[in-house]
C-alpha cells in the first residue's frame, strides 16, 4: 500500500477544534469538509491536492471526539497523517474513515513541500526531496486489516457478509 | 501479579483472568451513550447500509444535547432524526433536552461499577467516576459497537494520581485538575487510564468528583476511574457493591503522581490550551468580556451554589455577561428550589437552556474576535468557543464568578 505526494507540515497540539470548529457540526460530512483545517489554516482548502499527506506535530487531533475531523481531512484529499503521535481519540477515527495515520517520532524533519512515499503497511516513510527514510510505529495485524478494508465500514461489511454466508 | 480497576474491567469483560498494558483485546460493551451529533444522525444511514440491528437496544443511551433548543432548521432536523432512530430501534434510554450527555446517565442510575462504558463523545471519560472503564470513541466506532457489541481496546498502562489532605476554602476540584494539567500537559496521559485516590479525592462531594473524570481526557488519557466508596453506592440507591472492583494493593503503576490537596491555591489556564496553567494570581486584573458557568465539567449543582456564595449580595460588574447553562434541567430543578437561582439571577446573570451550548462553539454566548471570556468548562483550544481569536481563560466555578464581579480575573479567596 504505497502513496505518493506532498506534505503539508504542520505544528504541535493541533486539536479538533481547530481542524473541524463547531459551528460546523450540524453540517453534512461533506459540507463540513469544505472547512477542513479552517481553525488552524484558512488557506489550506485553497492549497491542498487529492494525494497530500499531512505532518503534524506531537499529539495530533487532541480534544474533542467529533469524527469529522478525520472524515474532513480524507473529504479534502488527505491520504495519510504522520505525526510523532496522535491523539488517541482521533487515531481510531482516522483508521475507521479509512485515513491513514503513520506514528512517525522524525517526522519532524520533513519540510513543507517535501514529495514523499509513504508504505502505510510497512511503516515506512521516504522523503523523496530530502533523501532519508524515517520508520513509523508498525501497526498491529488487526489494525492493517481495517486500513487494508479501507476503513471500519467495509471491514463491516465484509464481516457480515462472512457471517450471513455461513 | 495486581491489577488496576481498569485492568480488571478489561479483563472480564475480554473473558480474561488478567491482562497486562499493551495486550489488544476484544471486549464485551456493558453500556454505549451517544448524542445528537455523533449518533442517529451518522449511525442510522450507516446500519441501513450494513442491514443491521442494533445488538442490544438496552444496552443504548442517546442523549439530544449539542442542538437543542434548536437554532435553526438544519438541527431541527438533527433532532427529529434522532427522536425518530430511539422509537423506531426500540431505544427506552432516550433522553431529550433534559440535560447532557455525562450528567443525564449519572442521574439516571446507568453507570454502574465494574461496568465497560463506551460513549462516542470525548469527555465519555467521565462514567468513571461510578469506578466504571469508561472510554470516549468516535462515531463510526460506535458503529462497531452498535452491531457486534464488542469494541478491540489496547490494554493502558495506568498513571495513579493521589491527592493527601483536603481542599482549602476557595478551591475547587477544577483546581486540582488543572494543577495536574500543568504539570504533565495535555497529552501527558496519552493512551493512559488516569486512576484518582487519596483523601483529597474522597473527601470531595460526587459532583466535585465528576470534575477530575470528566478532564481526565484533557490529559490525552483513554479513562479516568475512581474506585467506589460508599457515596458511589449511595448515587444509585446504595446499589452497586456486587459488580464493584478496585485495585490490587499491588498493581502496577506507570507512574504515581502525589499532590497535597491542602496545599493548593485557586488556578486558571491561560487562553490556548489547558495546559497553560497559573495561579488565579498570576492572571488577576486580564480584563474579561464574558463569565461562562456551563458545560458537564461545571454547571452541576454544587458548582451552582457555588457560584450563588460568591454572588450573594454582589452584582455582575457593569459591561461584563455572565451566563449560567446549568448541566441538567435536575440541576436547574434544584437550583431554584433552593435560593441559588434567585441569588445568580439577582445578581444579573443570564440563565441559559441546559445543554453543551458555548463550550462547543454552539448555542448562546459564541465569542467574536479578541472578546476574553473565563468559563468553567473543560476546553479553551482556539476558536473553541467560537471566534478562533477569542481568548478563554479556565478556571473554577468560584473563580469564574468572582471574576463577573470583578470584571477582570480575580482569586476567588478574595471575595469569600
Amino acid at each position: 500500500m504505497s502513496l505518493r505526494g506532498r506534505a503539508l507540515v504542520y505544528g504541535d497540539d493541533i486539536s479538533t477544534d481547530q481542524i473541524t470548529p463547531g459551528k460546523y457540526l450540524k453540517l453534512t460530512e461533506a459540507e463540513a469538509a469544505l472547512h477542513a483545517m479552517e481553525g488552524i489554516d484558512p488557506t489550506f482548502m485553497t492549497r491542498v491536492k487529492q494525494g497530500d499527506f499531512i505532518v503534524g506535530g506531537r499529539n495530533f487531533g487532541s480534544g474533542s471526539s467529533r469524527e469529522y475531523a478525520a472524515s474532513s481531512l480524507r473529504i479534502a484529499g488527505i491520504v495519510a497523517v504522520i505525526a510523532p503521535f496522535f491523539a488517541r481519540i482521533f487515531f481510531r477515527n482516522a483508521i475507521n474513515q479509512g485515513l491513514a495515520v503513520l506514528e512517525c517520532p522524525e517526522a519532524g524533519q520533513i519540510h513543507e513541500g517535501d514529495e514523499l512515499e509513504v508504505d502505510v503497511l510497512a511503516g515506512e516513510v521516504r522523503d523523496l526531496t530530502q533523501g532519508f527514510t524515517l520508520t513509523a510505529t508498525k501497526l498491529p495485524p488487526h489494525i492493517l486489516e481495517l486500513v487494508a478494508a479501507g476503513g471500519l465500514v467495509p471491514w463491516l461489511e465484509r464481516k457480515l457478509a462472512a457471517k450471513r454466508a455461513t | 501479579m495486581g491489577q488496576t480497576l481498569s485492568e480488571k474491567v478489561i479483563a472480564r469483560t475480554s473473558g480474561r483472568t488478567s491482562v497486562v498494558p499493551g495486550e489488544i483485546v476484544w471486549c464485551a460493551v456493558d453500556l454505549a451513550m451517544v448524542h445528537d451529533s455523533s449518533g442517529p444522525r451518522r449511525l442510522g444511514p450507516l446500519l441501513e447500509r450494513l442491514g443491521a440491528e442494533i445488538w442490544d437496544p438496552s444496552k443504548v443511551v442517546i442523549v439530544t444535547d449539542h442542538f437543542t433548543p434548536a437554532n435553526d432548521q438544519a438541527e431541527v432536523e438533527i433532532a427529529r432524526v434522532t427522536r425518530a432512530f430511539a422509537h423506531d430501534r426500540g431505544i427506552l434510554k432516550y433522553h431529550e433536552a433534559e440535560g447532557i450527555c455525562h450528567i443525564v446517565p449519572l442521574e439516571q442510575g446507568y453507570v454502574r461499577p465494574g461496568m465497560l462504558f463506551v460513549g462516542a463523545d470525548s469527555h465519555s471519560t467521565t462514567a468513571g467516576v461510578m469506578g466504571a472503564f469508561a472510554v470516549p470513541i468516535g462515531a463510526t466506532e460506535m458503529l462497531g459497537v452498535f452491531v457486534t457489541g464488542e469494541i478491540w481496546l489496547k490494554v493502558p498502562e495506568t498513571t495513579r494520581i493521589e491527592w493527601s489532605g483536603r481542599l482549602r476554602d476557595g478551591c475547587m476540584a477544577k483546581d486540582m485538575v488543572l494543577t495536574v494539567l500543568g504539570e504533565i500537559g495535555d497529552d501527558g496521559a496519552t493512551y493512559q487510564a488516569l486512576e484518582y485516590g487519596g483523601e483529597g479525592v474522597y473527601a470531595l462531594p460526587f459532583d466535585e468528583r465528576i470534575v477530575l473524570t470528566n478532564m481526565a481526557i484533557e490529559h490525552g488519557a483513554k479513562a479516568g476511574v475512581i474506585p467506589p466508596d460508599d457515596l458511589t453506592f449511595e448515587m444509585i440507591g446504595g446499589a452497586g457493591r456486587e459488580t464493584a472492583v478496585y485495585p490490587d494493593a499491588d498493581a502496577h503503576y506507570l507512574r504515581v503522581l502525589k499532590h497535597d490537596a491542602s496545599d493548593l491555591v485557586p488556578q486558571i489556564a491561560w487562553p490556548g490550551s489547558p495546559d497553560n496553567v497559573a495561579p488565579a494570581t498570576a492572571a488577576a486584573g486580564e480584563r474579561i468580556d464574558q463569565g461562562y458557568i456551563g458545560a458537564c465539567t461545571g454547571a452541576k449543582y454544587t458548582d451552582l451554589a457555588a457560584v450563588a456564595r460568591i454572588l450573594k449580595g454582589r452584582r455582575v460588574a457593569p459591561g461584563i455577561r455572565l451566563l449560567i447553562a446549568p448541566a441538567s434541567k435536575d440541576v436547574m430543578r434544584r437550583a431554584a428550589e433552593s435560593d441559588v437561582l434567585a441569588t445568580i439571577l439577582a445578581a444579573g446573570a443570564t440563565l441559559l437552556p441546559t445543554g453543551c451550548g458555548a463550550c462547543a462553539g454552539l448555542g448562546h454566548g459564541v465569542l467574536g474576535p479578541g472578546e476574553r471570556c473565563i468559563s468553567s468548562t473543560n476546553r479553551n483550544y482556539p476558536g473553541r468557543m467560537g471566534h478562533v481569536e477569542a481568548r478563554v481563560f479556565l478556571g473554577s466555578p468560584l473563580t469564574v464568578a468572582a471574576s463577573a464581579v470583578t470584571g477582570m480575573v480575580t482569586d476567588p479567596r478574595e471575595l469569600l
